[in-house]
């Protein structure tokens, strides 16, 4: 397969996103079909959903999502997998025979919780033992991808249009209080599985539309805290970003926003005092980490999703809402496809991050 | 007699197919993002419910089209005659490389509006934007006429960030004093001058007339006109000429 940088294929996208603030659960029945407006931002080279709160029974164990080439691989990635977790389930992930979607790799996944014996021994908390095991089995395991690793969420992702891909993993019978999607169309990089978005990593979800000409500065930077890039696609860097900044660095998500999307410098002049200082403190400290290009991305978290558009809004992304319900889309017909009736339809700014948390008490 | 089509179970390709099959007035309905409507048509008068797709009335060559819900991104790209209506607002760069025609929004404009308009001799295109426009208002403008009215703004600024950036030609109308927009060094933004009156009278009054305001109130407010200072802005940059 030919890589970034050996290939280039011209550009589109699509992305769509709902959550109920309720917490109340949804199919992803309509998440699928409200990207069937948008198929011509797709050339069906790659389609993929995260879906939050779908697996309740098994809510505090981590659900790893993975991909094999062969079922040797599976073996022995499961011999890997049990050295360091108890393995209370795994399965293959349901799939629907249908023509639009061929070559599917083994498709498997594992509920699992890491071993305290390992965790005690390595020193490292639960979190970061399964983001640096999801890194080492990406990065040394050929034919082997986790390509989902949070609790309670997961994410479901293909070659193909993204009406397929929900169809093919029967998005209809899983039921998430908030779901994301993505249409692909490849501007650089090969369409193949693995690279299809989301690109998860723990409960970070990212759908992006757009290209990152800073990828390489980026990856650069990030890959000194021991992210590694290697699915082949630039959007993963933005979801090991997020993770460095918020779960590592602590930061909240607004001010990663602000390092991700940061303001001109002649706009944040003209900012408060307090601003000012906040965004200048952000550009100073994180200067590598400022994501250069057009996008605009939806980022899934437990809890809640993000929206975000680069500075310059080069790409395209509305929101609407209705009752407890709130909805983002490349296209305001994606969001009329989901509710026909949504109120407030409004385009964020370039850089102005859109965060939508359920309510207090919602059950997620 | 109006034609009705149901676009619901339409691609984008059948809906036009459709549409150049009609003549006269033709009502679309419950349509969903269909793409390209219109592109290129010149003489119908179409009338669009529910929310057309990207690319509405791209290259329109004289037919008229009223949206009566929001329109999406590149409303009128490379329009070249004719009129598009929307009641509701509008994506991202609308009017781009607009050479001429009218397009009148009731609400706010994204990113972009009107970027690189042109004019040449009576072709002259207008974009009218009732409500607010997002940042890089008329960027590389070449000509033809913006109107920003800011209707129900409230505090909110007229205009985004950046607006005029490589703006060289044409003329804008913004319905505010404009002291907090900040402007490049290659435009001019003065208080609208009683000869500038005629001229932005007649937009507004169809507008208001579109979509039901009144006219003498949408006036009584200041209007600063941004005009590019050169006629050659390229001036010195490579050689003198």
């Amino acid at each position: 397969m030919k890589k970034e940088g050996q290939i280039r294929i011209p550009s589109g996208c699509a992305i769509a996103a709902v959550i109920s603030r309720d917490g109340e659960r949804m199919s992803g029945e309509k998440i699928t079909e409200a990207m069937k407006p948008m198929h011509d931002r797709s050339n069906g080279l790659g389609g993929g959903f995260a879906g939050y709160g779908i697996y309740p029974e098994y809510r505090d164990f981590y659900a790893l999502h993975m991909f094999f080439d062969r079922r040797d691989t599976r073996k022995e990635c499961e011999v890997f997998l049990k050295e360091r977790f108890e393995i209370v389930k795994s399965e293959i992930i349901p799939t629907r025979k249908i023509p639009a979607i061929t070559d599917e790799p083994v498709i498997w996944r594992y509920f699992v919780a890491p071993l305290k014996s390992v965790l005690s021994s390595m020193q490292l908390d639960e979190k970061e033992f399964v983001a640096r095991t999801v890194m080492k089995i990406n990065t040394e395991m050929h034919g082997a991808y986790v390509f989902s690793s949070g609790k309670n969420m997961g994410t479901f992702k293909a070659v193909g249009f993204p009406e397929d891909v929900g169809v093919f993993y029967r998005l209809e019978e899983y039921e998430g209080y908030s779901w994301t999607a993505h249409g692909r169309y490849p501007t650089n990089t090969p369409g193949w599985w693995g690279g299809a978005h989301p690109f998860s990593l723990l409960d970070w979800s990212i759908v992006h539309n757009g290209e990152i000409s800073s990828y390489d500065a980026n990856r650069r930077f990030i890959e000194m805290f021991g992210y590694k890039c290697n699915l082949q696609t630039d959007t993963e860097v933005i979801t090991y970003i997020i993770d460095y900044l918020v779960r590592v660095q602590g930061l909240t998500l607004e001010e990663a926003a602000g390092v991700i999307a940061a303001p001109f410098w002649s706009t944040i002049e003209s900012k408060s005092p307090d601003e000012r200082r906040k965004y200048t403190y952000l550009r100073t400290l994180f200067p590598s980490l400022i994501v250069t290009g057009p996008f605009s991305v939806v980022l899934g978290f437990s809890g809640g999703l993000m929206a975000l558009n680069d500075r310059l809004k080069l790409r395209s992304m509305v929101v609407g809402d209705k009752d407890d319900r709130v909805f983002i889309a490349s296209e305001e017909a994606a969001i009329r496809v989901m509710e026909p009736d949504a109120e407030n339809i409004w385009a964020p700014a370039g850089g102005e991050p859109v965060i939508i948390t359920t309510k207090e008490g919602a059950d997620i | 007699m109006a034609v009705i089509i149901d676009a619901k179970q339409l691609g984008y390709k059948e809906l036009n197919c459709r549409l150049r099959e009609e003549s006269g007035d033709i009502t679309i309905s419950d349509c969903c993002g269909q793409r390209f409507i219109a592109a290129g048509m010149s003489d119908k008068k179409i009338t669009i419910n529910g929310v057309p797709g990207n690319a509405l009335g791209a290259y329109l060559n004289g037919a008229e089209i009223t949206v009566n819900a929001n329109a999406q991104d590149a409303v009128g790209d490379t329009m070249n005659a004719g009129k598009i209506v929307v009641h509701g607002g509008i994506g991202d760069a609308a009017g781009y490389a607009m050479r001429g025609g009218r397009i009148f929004v009731k609400g706010d404009a994204g990113y972009r509006a009107g970027i690189h308009m042109k004019a040449y001799k009576e072709k002259v295109p207008v974009i009218v934007i009732g409500g607010c426009a997002g940042s890089f208002l008329g960027e590389y403008q070449a000509g033809g006429v913006i109107v920003v009215l800011g209707l129900e703004a409230d505090d909110k600024k007229i205009v985004g960030y950046f607006p005029c950036t490589g703006m060289h030609g044409g003329k804008m109308f913004l319905r505010s004093d404009c002291r907090d927009i900040k402007f490049p060094g290659q435009v001019t933004a003065r208080p609208a001058a009683d000869e500038d009156m005629p001229e932005l009278e007649e937009y507004v009054k169809e507008y208001c007339r579109l979509f039901g305001y009144d006219e003498k109130a949408v006036m009584d407010s200041p209007f600063t006109v941004v005009t590019p200072d050169s006629r050659n802005p390229y001036k010195q940059m490579y050689v003198a000429n």
